[in-house]
């Protein structure tokens, strides 16, 4: 869905996060919801109403449709959050699981 | 717990660190008062001068345009005055006392200002068509900000549709950073521009003009441009995402095209949540479509303690947006009686205002000719309004035929608007839809009533707020 302008960008460091077990590598300085998008892993979420796969929306903390669990806490707005080496994502299915 | 970067008070708080909350905590810390500038990004510049000190882009300027060189010396500006600029921190309330309730890095505090500033800018405004939700469409503001922030661009085929000064931005950053554009569906109803002709005098002398007609020159050249569409559906594939975008034009027959990005956008409304849960009033604007703060000639809304300053109190862009700033932050000092060295507010206030007047001259011509089609505003039955609570426009007219009259006693209906976005998605077109059912205006049927926190925080953050002797004594007997 999303592509980089590698050739028009100025180089900076790799940082690897894990997606659901999956290794994926993103731009230092990236948010994590361009991260999912240029790695093609936008779906962050299924909704709690009808099950539904979503993806991010708006991009400026609007619309929540980004919701994933980062490190451990559920439902961060994945436009909002920048990437960090080391960082684990989980995308969400449903209704979040309390306590988490 | 407190957060530790958190001060505990401040003279000025201004929230939103776009091009009018830049200028406000400038003028503000300048004059010497303690200035404190929250904002939700990680790095300042708002969503028009987004990522202007971060981008990873070698070359920004040749490819989103000279604005961006504005965003910079504006953070510059900022940082220089003294005031303390906190990105990456979420208010999620305001009280008439001026308390801010602040989250910084997972931990919560009270702020309490003598004066709040509210500049949180502009949203888009929502665009309800049948698949809007599919994975695959996304808004051209979106699109927009993962081009500044992260230098990237949609891949295949890549569908633009709606209406809007942005709109053709995108696609002309688009063609410049070398990104192909299968299609821009103009949704612009051709009635518009006979309608806008009469705001023609005003709009010659306006700086937008040779912009406007500069950037519609270069999209048209690269761009297959259909226009005077008017219906649009985004349809899914079988693995669930975007596949395909069917329109219609007037009486032609559907036509269809394959695509893997659908970009919508039919402009922008001001981002009312904080100043509306605050107290502030606001009325309806028929010629933006829009509810809007009353405020003062100082920007003071009437909540003497707030002023709202940029596209927040209506859509001006990004150079009244400043003027605005600098006006709101003015009125500060003079309602805290800072001091006025050599009666220069006045005349600065003078100059805000003079330039505010010259931004908004031709901004009636946009309006009018940009002004959304009620198809795009007040969508059939089928269609998906409220993203969150998955609640489609049928739903919202049972309801209203149930007897049920706006969009607070809604919530209890089919909880509308209580999901996590709180509404931003979904509120312009209840009360759109809502008021049509009844047959009313908008403003009768006025904004969903909003209340703090207006965005999520856990309770585990408020839990561990610290707390006043007072509050302490408001709950300990004895
Ligand atoms: S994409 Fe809309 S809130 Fe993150």
């Amino acid at each position: 869905m999303f592509r980089r302008l590698d050739d028009a960008l100025t180089p900076a460091p790799v940082v690897g996060l894990t997606v659901d077990g999956t290794r994926i590598e993103a731009r230092a300085g990236d948010l994590l919801a361009a991260a999912l998008l240029a790695a093609g892993r936008g779906l962050c979420r299924t909704t709690p109403v009808s099950g539904a796969p979503r993806a991010p929306y708006c991009m400026m903390g609007v619309c929540f449709e980004c919701l994933v669990t980062v490190d451990g806490m559920g439902s961060r707005q994945a436009c909002l959050v920048p990437v960090r080496e080391g960082m684990v994502v989980e995308t969400q299915r449903g209704a979040r699981v309390p306590g988490r | 717990m407190s957060a530790p970067d958190l001060p505990a008070r401040c003279d000025i708080a201004v929230i939103g660190a776009g091009p009018a909350g830049l200028a406000a905590a400038t003028i503000a810390a300048r004059a010497g008062l303690s200035t404190v500038l929250f904002d939700e990004q990680p790095a300042p510049g708002g969503q028009v001068h987004r990522a202007a000190t971060t981008t990873p882009l070698a070359d920004p300027v040749a490819i989103l345009g000279v604005g961006q060189a504005r965003g910079v010396a504006l953070a510059r500006d900022c940082a220089a005055s003294g005031a303390r600029i906190l990105s990456g921190a979420t208010v999620w309330s305001v009280a008439a006392d001026g308390t801010l309730g602040v989250s910084l890095a997972g931990a919560a505090s009270p702020v309490v200002a003598r004066h709040v500033v509210i500049a949180t800018g502009a949203l888009e405004r929502p665009m309800p068509i049948p698949g809007w939700t599919l994975p695959g469409v996304m808004t051209a503001g979106a699109a927009q900000i993962l081009l500044k922030t992260g230098g990237l661009v949609g891949e295949g085929r890549v569908v633009l549709a709606g209406c809007g000064p942005l709109l053709w931005l995108l696609a002309a950053q688009y063609r410049r950073a070398g990104a192909r554009i299968a299609a821009l569906l103009d949704t612009t109803p051709r009635a518009n521009w006979i309608a806008a002709a009469r705001h023609l005098p005003g709009f010659l002398a306006s700086p937008y003009l040779a912009k406007g007609l500069g950037l519609l020159a270069e999209v048209r050249r690269s761009v297959p441009v259909f226009g005077g569409v008017t219906e649009l559906r985004a349809e899914g594939g079988t693995s669930g995402r975007l596949a395909r975008v069917s329109f219609r034009r007037g009486a032609r027959a559907e036509e269809s095209l394959d695509a893997d990005l659908l970009l919508l956008h039919q402009g922008v409304a001001p981002n009312v949540n904080l100043a509306l849960s605050a107290g502030c009033a606001h009325d309806w604007d028929d010629a933006q479509l829009c509810f809007r703060p009353a405020l003062d000639a100082w920007l003071t809304s009437t909540v003497e303690s707030i002023s709202i300053a940029g596209d927040g109190g209506g859509i001006g862009g990004a150079e009244v947006a400043e003027a605005r700033g600098r006006l709101a932050a003015l009125g500060a000092l003079r309602r805290l009686g800072a001091g006025d060295p050599g009666g220069m507010r006045a005349k600065a206030a003078a100059h805000a205002r003079a330039e505010i007047a010259t931004g908004l001259r031709g901004r009636a011509f946009l309006d009018t000719l940009y002004r959304p089609a009620e198809a795009f505003r007040i969508p059939h039955d089928a269609t998906l309004v409220c993203r969150c609570e998955e609640v489609s426009a049928a739903r919202i007219r049972e309801a209203v035929a149930l007897g049920c009259p706006g969009p607070n006693q809604l919530k209890s209906f089919l909880r509308c608007g209580m999901g996590p976005c709180q509404g931003r998605m979904c509120s312009l077109t209840v009360t759109e839809v809502m008021a049509k059912a009844r047959g009313v205006s908008p403003g009768e049927i006025g904004h969903v009533r909003l209340r703090a926190p207006v965005k999520p925080v856990t309770l585990a953050e408020i839990a561990a707020m610290p707390t006043s002797p007072e509050a302490e004594r408001a709950v300990l007997r004895g």
